[in-house]
């Protein structure tokens, strides 16, 4: 009962995660909701990084899944200050509608 | 137990969950299948509309949280965050010594510093004075 | 579990620790010391700078790596010190004056501004991805705040929240190719991602390739190149115009000094399978950035912003041209680049008038009349960004085109100089509006000595480097050797 879960179900996952968030954010309009897919891409790369962390038996993808951590938790907060602000002034949050100058 | 899990050693320490799951959800549509076909149907308009202590609803539910919510929770977020920090240096605290107690006070030393003006730009302040 | 301290020597980053500190300091007074003015705080963040400089300077020549191998004290990374607080102190000349006409002066601006180029020397100096990562962000995230920094103008945020989007999304792909190139060498450290990843076959070469291709499209989206360059313009346009100029010349040298260490010092082995698509980057960049800027009438800082584009083609041209020649022309590019653009940026801070309404091409109608000064030193600068002898735009795309020459890519090279050709006409358009139209009523305005500095600053730098640019090469040269240890 104790057969490990092999490397490759994670890394399979994280590229499955990746892409997920990549469509999300190239197909959603919503803001928040791209900036939800930007987390899941950037939680993705933690999968990754752990998963080969463990593979190659040293501990620097883990310290790295936790800068990443720091950062987005970062990344988050200022994502955020700017959503309201925008959502202040606009109303709207769909990326569609925020065009004042053509993208 | 042994026959079922054979060619499946891979997935072998989930399959206990794998029949929880199965047991839970079938518990889950069968009570509320019985409980559809036993108990009484008798809807009026007060039973219909949601509960709030006794008192009937006022206005939408869904109503825009007040803008502080969102700013205290960033604020907590991002103080939260760097706490994951901590945690290897005080796994490695006494092999460090001295020279990781003077980094990791710098460290919350500029944390403060965000601390500080988060609170003297009034991002703390409940209600806004003045 | 063994544990070594990493060796620490923080007098190898002064540059930086003195620009945190002044950073930190700036933010702190400007919360807690009633009435300060903006005029002090940049005044304090210029003194900063230039002790970082002094800094800089003093370390020349030194040659480390340290914090367990994080961080490289060398020649290259003090070029780009240079470059950067070359491009910050230039900055917050510009800035004073737009933040008190556009009412925006917090003195957060100037903190965020030392935090960038903070992130920008971390970048530089970096020698694990790591390091580079932490840069990276540090310098993304104050910019993400300086585009939205006019709060109140929808134009400002609309800005930011683009160029946050898009940077958090390139960001992910950048970080997705961290995570392939450290499962195929089980190391983020630069030094041993160049020993293992050239010997790599099967499994481990796929991890490498698409890691290599993941940090290249993270990398295209920070440097703004095509195909990923379409939050530019926008960006360019909304941001404050200050932060416009600091946003296309220090943060895109930031992200080149990067790129040039991971390409140029970490993956040279796997050059066939970058090379084809950096050319390909390149062409396109020079070519689009082209025929985009000849169309923009609407908004002189959607024509930088364009050219600026067809500027990275040149850059990404002589990155491709790889050795001590072309990162060389690389780096001298991008110092005459920070000169000429952020003085182009000023005269538009200094014409610009309240609000920035109207930046058509229009309303540099007989700017000679009014302003012959201004409209002489914008001249100079759009000739130089055109390659006009004798400027430094000129003696820069001289050295990049040579390079490329040198290095075979001699098709890439004429695409450059006709686009360079193009790039003329768009340019001087400007220029015969300023001095062959009839002048529009300019609110009558003395810039303020910040102001008057930085464009003194900007046409020297332009016309030195024109005139004399035989030790500045001399040392892009010796920054690059020492990062090729050739």
């Amino acid at each position: 009962m104790s057969a490990e879960v092999p490397l490759s179900y994670y890394l399979i996952l994280g590229a499955l995660l990746f892409i997920i968030g990549a469509v999300g954010v190239l197909t959603r309009r919503h803001a928040l909701v791209i900036l939800m897919s930007i987390e899941l891409m950037l939680n993705a790369v933690n999968i990754t990084l752990v998963a080969f962390s463990r593979m190659q038996g040293n501990l620097t993808g883990q310290v790295f899944s936790l800068f990443i951590i720091a950062v987005a938790a970062a990344e988050a907060a200022v994502g955020l200050a700017i959503v309201i602000v925008l959502f202040n002034s606009r109303e709207t949050l769909n990326i569609d509608e925020i065009n004042l100058m053509k993208w | 137990m042994e026959v079922f899990l054979r060619g499946y050693s891979a997935l072998g320490p989930y399959v206990p969950v794998f029949l929880f799951i199965v047991v839970a959800v079938t518990f889950g549509i069968v009570t509320l299948f019985i409980a559809k076909l036993v108990r009484p149907h008798r809807p009026y308009p007060e039973k219909l509309s949601p509960y709030e202590c006794g008192v009937p609803p006022l206005m939408e539910a869904r109503e825009r949280f007040f803008i502080r919510f969102y700013i205290i929770a960033i604020l907590f977020v991002l103080f939260d965050v760097e706490a994951a920090f901590l945690y290897p240096w005080a796994v490695l605290y006494g092999k460090l010594g001295l020279y990781g107690f003077i980094e990791m006070m710098i460290f919350i030393g500029i944390l403060l510093v965000g601390y500080f003006y988060a609170w003297r730009k009034g991002a703390l302040d409940w209600v806004k004075e003045g | 579990m063994n544990f070594v301290l990493p060796e620490i020597d923080l007098g190898a980053i002064a540059p930086q620790l003195w620009l945190t500190a002044t950073a930190i300091l700036v933010l702190m007074v400007q919360a807690f010391v009633p009435l300060v003015t903006s005029r002090s705080l940049a005044l304090l963040s210029i003194i900063g700078s230039l002790l970082s400089l002094v800094a800089t300077l003093g370390l020349w020549g030194q040659e480390a790596v340290l914090f367990s191998g994080m961080i490289a004290l060398d020649t290259f990374s003090l070029f780009f010190n240079v470059v950067f607080l070359l491009g910050a102190i230039l900055t917050v000349l510009i800035s004073v004056e737009y933040l008190e006409r556009e009412q925006i002066a917090h003195g957060e601006y100037f903190a965020l501004v030392l935090f960038a180029t903070v992130g920008m020397m971390i970048m530089a100096a970096g020698v694990d991805l790591i390091a580079i990562f932490i840069g990276l962000e540090i310098l993304s995230l104050s910019l993400y705040v300086l585009a939205g920094f006019m709060r109140q103008v929808l134009r400002s945020n609309e800005s930011a929240m683009k160029y946050f989007l898009l940077g958090a999304f390139a960001t992910g792909f950048f970080l997705y190719g961290i995570a392939l190139l450290y499962g195929a060498t089980g190391s983020t450290n630069l030094d041993r991602i160049f020993l293992i990843a050239g010997e790599r076959g099967g499994w481990g070469n796929v991890l490498v390739m698409g890691g290599m291709g993941l940090l290249l499209v993270g990398f295209g989206f920070k440097v703004a190149s095509v195909p990923f360059h379409m939050w530019t313009p926008d960006v360019y346009e909304g941001a404050p115009t200050p932060i416009s100029a600091f946003m296309s010349t220090a943060a895109k040298a930031g992200a080149f000094a990067a790129f040039v260490r991971v390409f140029l010092y970490s993956l040279p082995g796997l050059a066939a399978s970058w090379a084809p698509l950096l050319a390909g980057m390149a062409v396109l960049s020079m070519v689009v950035g082209t025929l985009l800027a000849l169309v923009q009438r609407r908004n002189i800082k959607r024509l930088l912003a364009y050219s600026s584009i067809v500027h990275v083609g040149y850059l990404l041209l002589g990155l491709l041209s790889g050795g001590t020649e072309g990162g060389a022309s690389v780096l001298f590019y991008l110092l005459a680049y920070t000169f000429m653009q952020v003085g182009a940026f000023a005269v538009v801070v200094y014409l610009g008038g309240q609000g920035e309404d109207d930046l058509s091409l229009a309303r540099f109608s007989g700017v000679a009349v009014r302003h012959p000064v201004a409209a002489l030193a914008f001249s100079l600068f759009l000739l130089s960004l055109a390659g006009i002898p004798p400027t430094a735009g000129f003696v820069g795309k001289f050295y990049i085109f040579s390079a490329a020459i040198q290095a075979g890519h001699i098709g890439l090279a004429v695409v450059g100089v006709l686009t360079s050709v193009v790039s003329l006409y768009y340019y001087l358009g400007v220029i015969v509006f300023m001095y062959m139209r009839d002048p529009v009523d300019l609110p009558e305005r003395r810039p303020s000595a910040a102001l008057v500095t930085a464009l003194a600053l900007a046409v020297a730098g332009t016309v030195e480097m024109g005139l004399f640019p035989g030790s500045l090469l001399d040392l892009a040269q010796q920054s690059v050797a020492s990062l090729l240890g050739s």
